[in-house]
């Protein structure tokens, strides 16, 4: 019970600290770098099989005091190598011109494996020693991490980060501690194994754990300015929030403001998220004119266009688009933003600064997800304005090409349009790329979700302006008549904005105050409402088809043709071209294949003259095939699933903890379930009362069956159930996944329990590949999304089960 | 040992420290006109419609002549004369020598002009245009920033180079108006008080992009009747649409 209980232990941490490492890297470097480093972290696992072919028997033969001793390793280490990591002075910005940076970036790896090394022993060690309990044991470890990804979620909401690290810590060594108490005469180890697990994750010095962003994000930059300081902190899961006050050198953030603007923007405070992402929250003493120079941007124009519109703020940060909409009359404004403390921060903390915007006439703020806020609203405004809340230098770096955005997918588009008001304006702001993707692609995507929603002309409902980093897109309900086109070309004119688009334009109005090489945008637009489309977006360089629910990736540019042209050319002068998320991605994944194919095929290099007979008895190549089939198989369904109950359950985080709580319990609960036909019967035994098939295949059929479904029918359902309440849509979630996750659980202990009555040996063995599986599964999860959309990924993930019942079957 | 035995030694010692400084200054020498080489090199191959194949000689001369690895720290130092940016604290960093020439290049600038620099950083680009103009005031708002440029400055003897710690938003009133201004100061938009500061005819030149990284330049343009058109150069030579035009 108490190993059962180790592993249990030892998984939530594993697990915990996994998801800790992400965010505390996400704060000192970039999501994608923390992405990478901690994929190729996760390697320790695969490597912890690696080393236990080597050293099983001897850790066998003492193995209460092995798995104590790596247990408490991690305990150690998941702080300790934490510390010397951020010592390392690595600075990704410069890999591309420093070689330097590339050793202290295998130094970050190898730092930060090593905990995961440890619990990758333990397990191991753990299945390898007590064949007979492997399907109880992989429960233990499936539920552990079900467990671990709630705890953190829930400790990020009181802690901060690197305070839930010393909880790891603490973890690690009670299941040390747990480890220790299993089938040992004497019981004092385990007990001073507890005293340092209470005691030594608080002795941890602070300064050695604090993450700090790195000298260039802009928190850093913010804080070299004179006199400025961070007043306040919140910490949370979905972000570390630093307000700054800079009473010398005012902020004045006012992106994409007309050159023509004489006024200076009121006193701000910034809000950095995780050291980046500024928004600023304003000074506002409920007199309008000091907000002016909000009418000086290009996100501005939808109020040119419409009488006092009821207003729908999409992403309202510090609320500057809520002024916006508040300057211009507007007579109601519902503001939506996703973090329940920044807007705790603009209402209360800093409430007077901000004039109580919050709590004004008229205006009402939400936290939500903006596409479930919007889906499940059941209203319809007059203008539904997206703000532009990621920073410039994130979008032109373009770190977000990685990550996923279901704000603006064609399905997005069609919701909102759905819930704008005939004659009403639907209208999204990016920042402008020289040359430009971001609003090539808007533009594309809302020509697609008007065609969808089966306008025949979209067209005549369609405008595009641009300052000299902004642009923005007005999708109206409705023709755009005279008076509107005129009143959009006054506003352009009055403000130095070039048009890009707008129902009748021609080419000699554009390109005027901000000129581009050409009129790119004018172009694009041409050829987007053309019939030269599809040549269109194959002929332009960088990837500006619309992006779709199934591949969320609108932040992707990059075509893999474009690489060739841009190593061509002299220096690195090119390298701007590219994106470094999409680049990160693609590295990540050749680096981890290549690392898995030295772990995975050491043993056996190294174990020849003595397992070799033993081996080729069980077919090496079929053991590879299926626990590498399963390794992939498990992530692919489990990652594209989440996306898919992200969307549905609304907010990303909390929907994540649930889903993935619910697949690795459920997961878990099949593989304890699996045992029972082990028991029964030893190698091919058929389930009694099931007829002559193996367990095998009733496994894979069920996933096969259920993933199959899920895929033909959660969009509809999903569509029909979104404005159910969210305990409702919880239950239906869970109710969904434990059928399939249950029979997900089966075919690892299977495979396993086979393995270990007929190789023993080989069980590290397998528990490397599947390792070394799990990491590249994410990775090519995301990368085959990226190209091929989700539904791709499940379907792959059917074939990988196939493939593996395949290779178990004979 | 007397101390008269010890002065031939201490001279010889002087006359090969002598010698060695001699040297180094002409491998620096022999570096920095490979680095305008490189430069050139680029210019040539990123030349586009508004990107220019040949830069100003008087530009490449004055890239020639200014000790780049004495302006910025000294762990960086060996890379000083590479064609890539470096970082010079505070999470700072100065353009790669390209970047540089060719917004010096694009300013226009002749020997009696007045020049404006907002965000000092390690004073090269100052001392870049300290050669081919009368003044050059520079701002910036790190003030440690600020006094090491001045410093190392003053002590290359660029001394029509006057460093100012403070904020660029307002410009330099008593200084104005310029006949060119630089900006390398990340914002979300541009300070309108330094576009009036700009003589019409003159041009302001912004790179835009993330650290390390400059995306394009900003050319600001105000002509004689004071209007001001904006063009946004890509400093690659690249059109997004396959076959190009």
């Amino acid at each position: 019970m108490s190993l059962l209980a180790a592993v249990f232990a030892l998984s939530t941490a594993a697990i915990a600290y996994e998801i800790l490492l992400t965010r505390l890297f996400s704060i000192v470097l970039w999501h994608h770098f923390a992405f990478m480093i901690i994929s190729l972290a996760l390697l320790g696992i695969g490597a912890s099989g690696t080393f236990l072919c080597f050293a099983r028997r001897r850790l066998e033969s003492r193995f209460a005091l092995s798995f104590a001793g790596f247990a408490a390793g991690f305990g150690v280490l998941s702080v300790g190598s934490f510390a010397l990591a951020l010592r390392v002075p690595f600075n990704p910005l410069e890999v591309v011109w420093d070689l330097r940076q590339q050793l202290y970036l295998l130094q970050v790896y190898l730092l930060l494996a090593v905990p995961f090394f440890c619990t990758g022993t333990c397990i191991g060690l753990a299945l390898s020693r007590f064949g007979t309990r492997i399907g109880a044991i992989y429960r233990s470890d499936l539920l552990g991490a079900g467990a671990g990804a709630l705890l953190v979620v829930a400790a990020l909401y009181r802690l901060a980060p690197q305070d839930c690290l010393r909880l790891v810590s603490g973890l690690g060594l009670v299941a040390a501690a747990l480890g220790a108490l299993h089938g040992a005469p004497r019981r004092w180890p385990a007990a001073a194994l507890a005293v340092v697990a209470l005691t030594l994750p608080f002795a941890w010095p602070d300064a050695w754990i604090t993450p700090r962003p790195s000298p260039y994000k802009g928190l850093s930059l913010a804080l070299n300015v004179p006199e400025a300081r961070v007043v306040a902190e919140r910490s949370g899961p979905l972000g570390w929030l630093a307000v700054v006050e800079s009473p010398k050198v005012p902020f004045r953030h006012a992106p994409g403001l007309s050159l023509r603007a004489r006024q200076e923007p009121p006193e701000q405070l910034g809000v950095f998220t995780d050291g980046g992402g500024l928004t600023a929250i304003t000074r506002f003493r409920g007199d309008l004119g000091p907000l002016a120079y909000l009418d000086q941007q290009t996100a501005a124009l939808p109020f040119h266009l419409l009488e006092r519109p009821r207003t729908l703020v999409l992403g309202s940060g510090g609320g500057a688009d809520v002024l916006l909409a508040l300057l211009h009359g507007a007579q109601a404004v519902d503001a939506v933003e996703i973090n329940p403390q920044l807007v705790e921060l603009v209402r209360s903390d800093y409430g007077d600064f901000a004039g109580r915007l919050y709590e004004h006439e008229g205006v009402a703020v939400h936290v939500a997800e903006a596409r479930s806020f919007v889906a499940g609203s059941g209203r319809d405004w007059d203008l539904i304005h997206v703000a532009l809340l990621d920073s410039f230098s994130a979008a032109a770096a373009g770190v977000l090409s990685l990550s996923e955005s279901t704000l603006y997918t064609v399905e997005a588009l069609e919701s909102y349009l759905d819930h704008v008001a005939p004659g009403g304006v639907l209208a999204i702001t990016r920042w402008l790329k020289v040359p430009p993707r971001d609003s090539v692609k808007l533009f594309a995507t809302a020509v697609l979700a008007l065609e969808r929603s089966g306008v025949e002309a979209p067209g005549d409902r369609l405008a595009l302006i641009r300052s000299w980093n902004t642009a923005t897109l007005v999708v109206k309900n409705g023709r755009l008549g005279p008076g509107e086109v005129a009143a959009l070309r006054a506003f352009a004119e009055e403000r130095g904005f070039d048009l890009a688009y707008y129902p009748g334009i021609g080419r000699d109005e554009t390109n005027r105050y901000t000129r581009l090489a050409e009129p790119y945008l004018f172009e694009a637009s041409a050829a987007i409402l053309g019939p030269e489309r599809h040549r269109f977006f194959d002929d332009y360089k960088f990837h500006v088809q619309p992006a779709t629910d199934d591949s969320p990736y609108f932040f992707r540019f990059f075509k893999w043709r474009l690489l060739p042209e841009v190593l061509a050319m002299t220096g690195r002068s090119g390298v701007t071209l590219l994106e470094g998320g999409y680049l990160v991605l693609a590295a990540t994944a050749i680096q981890a294949a290549a690392l898995s194919a030295v772990i995975v095929l050491l043993p056996l290099w190294w174990l020849r003259p003595t397992a070799a007979a033993r081996m080729r008895e069980v077919r090496r190549g079929r053991l590879v095939v299926y626990f590498f089939a399963l390794g992939l198989g498990f992530l692919f369904i489990e990652i594209a699933f989440i996306q898919r109950f992200v969307l549905f359950l609304g907010h990303p985080l909390f929907a994540i903890a649930v889903v993935l709580a619910a697949f690795l319990g459920f997961a878990g609960l099949g593989s304890g379930f699996s045992a029972r036909f082990a028991e029964r019967a030893t190698g091919e035994a058929a389930a009694p009362g099931l007829g002559p098939l193996p367990p095998i295949a009733l496994a894979v059929a069920g996933i096969i069956l259920f993933a199959g479904a899920y895929l033909a029918l959660l969009p509809s359902l999903f569509q029909e159930l979104i404005p159910q309440p969210t305990p409702v849509k919880v239950i239906v979630s869970i109710a969904l996944i434990a059928p399939l996750a249950f029979c997900m659980g089966m075919p690892f202990p299977l495979g396993l329990r086979r393995v270990s009555t007929q190789a023993p040996a080989l069980v590290p063995w397998a528990w490397a590949v599947n390792g070394c599986a799990s990491v590249l599964s994410v990775v090519l999860a995301s990368l085959l999304a990226t190209h091929f959309g989700f539904t791709f990924v499940v379907a792959s993930a059917m074939g990988l089960y196939v493939l593996a019942a395949a290779a178990f079957w004979r | 040992m007397s101390r008269l035995h010890s002065l031939p030694v201490v001279a010889a010692a002087l006359a090969l420290f002598a010698l060695g400084e001699a040297a180094a200054g002409g491998e620096r020498a022999a570096q920095r006109d490979r680095m305008v080489r490189v430069i050139e090199a680029i210019a040539e191959s990123v030349a586009n419609g508004s990107v220019p194949r040949l830069l100003d000689a008087d530009v490449l001369e004055a890239m020639r002549k200014v000790p780049r690895h004495a302006l910025v720290p000294k762990d960086v130092r060996p890379y000083s004369y590479e064609d890539r940016p470096l970082p010079i604290g505070y999470g700072q960093t100065i353009s790669q020598p390209y970047i540089v020439a060719l917004m010096t290049h694009l300013l226009e600038v002749d020997a009696g002009d007045v020049v404006l620099e907002v965000g000092t950083g390690s004073g090269y680009q100052a001392a870049v245009l300290s050669e081919l103009v009368r003044d050059v005031y520079t701002i910036e708002i790190v003030e440690p920033l600020a006094d090491r440029a001045s410093e190392d400055l003053r002590r290359l003897g660029y001394d029509n180079v006057t460093v100012r710690a403070g904020d660029g938003y307002y410009g330099w009133e008593e200084h104005a108006p310029f006949d060119g201004i630089v900006v390398t100061a990340a914002a979300s938009y541009i300070p309108p008080p330094l576009i009036d500061q700009l003589r019409p005819g003159a041009k302001m030149v912004i790179p835009v992009g993330a650290s390390f990284l400059v995306q394009h330049l900003m050319l600001v343009e105000k002509d004689a009747a004071g209007e001001v058109t904006t063009t946004l150069l890509l400093p690659v030579r690249f059109v997004p649409l396959r076959g190009g035009h």
